[in-house]
């Protein structure tokens, strides 16, 4: 196996791995702050247990995301080194900030979070919950900033930096073999740069994804309860603030997933057209709900929506979608490719496509679990009103809650199947139509190197796995503590909270 | 020397490693020191008197990390491609440390907490060395080739001046960790840990002189400097000093001042590391010409000047509320329900 290889499936596998625990600690992070908050409102010990039961998981989520997120920072330069020397100036900066803005707030404020219940009174510890979650936020914010850069660079110019002369180079400037880590990417302006054209959609899109992935796991684990009849009170109020926050989230979701789709039609439609499987430009285009992409036929096999596409798309049925038969166009293969005969041209293009099967499957995986999920907030919602979500009487009723148990996988499995759908239907590109992933690569890192990392990776990841699950569990069957117990409260909190519920 | 954004980045940089080495130094030192201590309870001590802050501590690496890639892109670009097995035998000793750290207590079981304690205890020696390791390289030169390509092997970076350094700064954190532990800890367990100091004092001390003189011999290029540059001698001079005081502090029993002594001699040899190598990022040898500086190997002037005004806003932040959290988890560590 080559080095190209290698080293996309180590990021990949890192990356993902990595991406199981920063939506749980974003989600959870706002959790908390409902919860606390409900607590020093309303003064319930009820809402104290919950939010010491869920900061125990919220804090087995981050240690893990903290411990696994090193890796990703590392890999960008030990791995993909030529993709550093490009981009440094542009994606650097956003690491910075995420580093100064993000990072030190939430591990300084976990600390009181995790360690302070004793230490300081109420007001600040809800403070320092609110900064952590603050700080999860942020973290998300500058990451998918410098990945959105990567979709849709804006806000830079090229430059050449060979025989110690820096040239600006113009912005048709097509990259060569001969440019590689001499040209590189500067910002022109950094707002520009920061608010390019996928920024805004795509954050709120993973942000909403990450408070799904939060919500779920609250609305999981208190369905769990009320099935086994533990904790019931604990689990009723939980399941309703988990309902309510996967509620909001998932109907959000929603929205934002269609202004996400729409610019991705606009800003890079061959990632689009992957995503869907067009491969005819056709007015009225179909859209396919789920099939199997037959790549030598160029069309799928599956149940289609005559015109359904194209209404999505742009509100109209009769506006063709393009279809990866003339993406990308004629004139970028002949500037990348000067004197091509035309005959030629539709193989080449081919060479400027993302591996279409995968990419149409993993978005198909998303949309599908997203719709589910949109489902099952519905029916929880319906079953609250009437006061039989949290009943377990009947085979129906208790069906349900398994669901629910269950549905914790739902946010999962669609952050990473969207992920994947996001970063392989930008192949062939890291750097959209700027730098090509197979250019990207660190010159000096051998094969050997790194499968030898990727095995390191692929044990300790396994182990680490293995402990979170096996933790994770022990926290769920150990449970809250009993409210009468009302664990540990210092004397002076418990005298402040209760002239707070003497008032209200 | 002049002002410009690029010194000043090269300060900045400096500075967020400076501030990784004494934080995550001490964390990492007790973590070094971790099987000494007999008792599960003495143990769980060690663990908690970092427990608020080792992820903290981290932060600083991240953000170094982050500032350099930000700043000096080619030489985080020509470093970490370079250094590629250590900085995955690096990664790895990190993840493992800090899984042991949530780990361990979770289960009473004695093979459960002595298999997390082994992995804290090697996680922990195995990330100092392998800093030392790589900063021996950095300072000895290692060879560039012209397209800024790391040129060397990784056996060749296990060259006895490297190794030497790695064992210096797993000697350096050990004592840094100790001093720590003296100062979170008290009763019997603070006498233990106080009975080690001395030892531990003597083993850096040795490490450090006998370091000092190979890099006489090892390093012509940095007795030139400093033969050019003969007011960094009072800055070395200053460092050992401050590092002597240790000892001192630790007869008078004041576990602060030798830990504030510990932190300034860590920030005068860095800063005499750090005025000795400017304005080199990476030094080349043997082709002296194809070496990184700040200058060859920056991120534009725009993009540091926005750095910089991100620095501006943020670092008063974070030094703020750092200190406001050890303010809030001083005194000696007491083991609650929320414990490791």
């Amino acid at each position: 196996m080559d080095v190209e290889i290698l080293s996309r499936v180590q990021f990949a596998f890192t990356v993902a791995f990595h991406y199981l625990y920063p939506p749980l600690s974003i989600g959870l992070g706002v959790a908390l702050v409902i919860m606390e908050g409900m607590w020093l409102k309303t003064g319930n010990p009820l809402y104290h247990n919950m939010a010491r039961f869920w900061t125990r998981i919220f804090a087995l989520t981050f240690a893990i995301g903290v411990a696994t997120g090193i890796v990703m920072e590392f890999e960008f330069g030990t791995n993909w080194a030529t993709y550093s020397r490009f981009v440094g100036d542009i994606f650097g900066s956003a690491l910075a900030a995420e580093g100064i803005f993000a990072f030190f707030l939430e591990s300084g404020f976990l600390a009181v979070l995790l360690f302070g219940w004793n230490k300081v009174g109420p007001k600040l510890h809800f403070f320092a919950t609110c900064m952590v979650c603050l700080g999860a936020h942020f973290s998300a914010v500058w990451i998918v900033v410098a990945n959105s850069w990567m979709q849709t660079p804006a806000g830079y110019h090229l430059e050449s930096l060979s025989g110690g002369e820096t040239v600006i180079l113009p912005a048709a400037h097509v990259i060569t073999e001969g440019d590689l880590g001499t040209v590189r990417a500067v910002v022109d302006n950094f707002w520009v740069m920061v608010l390019n054209p996928s920024s805004i959609d795509r954050l709120t899109h993973v942000v909403l994804g990450a408070w799904m992935a939060g919500a779920f796991l609250v609305v999981s684990i208190s369905a769990y309860y009320l099935l086994r009849n533990r904790h019931v009170d604990f689990a009723r109020a939980s399941l309703k603030v988990g309902v309510a926050f996967a509620g909001v989230a998932t109907m959000m979701q929603m929205v934002s997933a269609d202004t996400t789709a729409k610019g991705v039609v606009k800003n890079q439609p061959i990632k689009l057209a992957a995503m869907e499987g067009v491969f005819e430009t056709v007015p009225f285009t179909p859209m396919t709900l789920f099939g199997w992409v037959n790549t030598k036929e160029e069309n799928v096999i599956g149940p289609k929506i005559p015109g359904l596409l194209s209404v999505l798309a742009f509100g109209d049925p009769e506006t063709p979608v393009q279809g990866l038969n003339e993406l990308p166009s004629d004139e970028f293969l002949l500037t990348r490719h000067p004197d091509t005969p035309t005959a030629n041209l539709a193989e080449l293009r081919k060479t400027y496509h993302p591996p279409i099967q995968p990419v149409f499957q993993f978005y198909h995986v998303m949309i599908t679990v997203g719709v589910a999920l949109f489902g099952i907030v519905i029916v929880a919602g319906l079953k609250w009103l009437r006061g039989t979500l949290f009943r377990t009487d009947t085979v129906l009723r208790k069906a349900f809650l398994w669901v629910l148990v269950f549905s914790v996988l739902g946010p999962q499995i669609a952050n990473q199947a969207g992920w994947f759908a996001a970063e392989m239907g930008r192949q062939p590109w890291i750097v959209y139509n700027l730098l090509k992933t197979s250019d990207a690569l660190s010159k000096v890192v051998a094969a050997g190197h790194v499968l030898t990392s990727l095995i390191l990776f692929l044990l300790v990841y396994l182990l680490l796995f293995a402990a979170f699950v096996f933790l994770m569990t022990r926290k769920i069957q150990h449970g809250p503590d009993s409210a009468e117990e009302s664990e540990e409260m210092p004397e002076s909190w418990k005298r402040r909270i209760r002239l707070k519920s003497a008032k209200a | 020397m002049n002002m410009d954004l690029n010194f000043i980045w090269f300060v900045l940089v400096g500075v967020l490693f400076t501030g990784y080495a004494m934080l995550d130094g001490f964390d990492l030192g007790v973590g070094t020191l971790h099987l000494f201590a007999r008792t599960d309870e003495h143990r769980r001590l060690f663990l908690n008197s970092i427990g608020p802050v080792w992820d903290g501590n981290e932060v600083w690496l991240v953000t170094g990390g982050g500032a350099l890639f930000a700043a000096f892109p080619e030489v985080y670009a020509t470093v970490f491609s370079g250094f590629y097995i250590p900085f995955m035998l690096l990664l790895v000793a990190l993840i493992f440390r800090a899984v042991a750290i949530e780990f361990r207590s979770k289960e009473p079981w004695g093979w459960w907490r002595m298999m997390w304690d082994v992995a804290f205890s090697i996680g922990s020696v195995l990330a100092a060395f392998l800093i030392g390791v790589a900063m021996g390289n950095v300072v000895a030169g290692v060879p560039i080739r012209p397209d800024r390509e790391f040129g060397g092997t990784f056996l060749a970076m296990l060259n006895p001046y490297a190794l030497l350094l790695g064992v210096t700064t797993v000697a350096l954190f050990a004592m840094h960790g100790g001093i720590y532990l003296a100062m979170k800890t008290d009763g019997e367990l603070q006498q233990i840990v106080r009975g080690w100091i001395p030892k531990l004092i003597g083993i850096f001390i040795t490490c450090y002189m006998c370091f000092n003189m190979m890099t006489l011999i090892y390093c012509p290029h940095i007795l030139d400097t400093v033969r050019a540059r003969p007011w960094i001698m009072p800055v070395v001079a200053l460092g050992v000093l401050i590092v002597m005081n240790i000892p001192r502090e630790i007869h008078k029993g004041r576990e602060f001042n030798a830990f504030a002594s510990s932190c300034a001699g860590m920030g005068l040899m860095m800063a005499a590391f750090g005025l000795t190598y400017f304005p080199n990022m990476l030094y080349s040898l043997p082709n002296p010409e194809n070496s990184l500086t700040i200058y060859n190997a920056a991120s534009t002037q725009k993009t540091l000047g926005i750095m910089l005004i991100i620095a501006v806003l943020g670092v008063p932040l974070v030094l703020a509320y750092t200190a406001c959290i050890y303010y809030i988890f001083r005194g000696k560590t007491r083991l609650t329900a929320q414990s490791y």
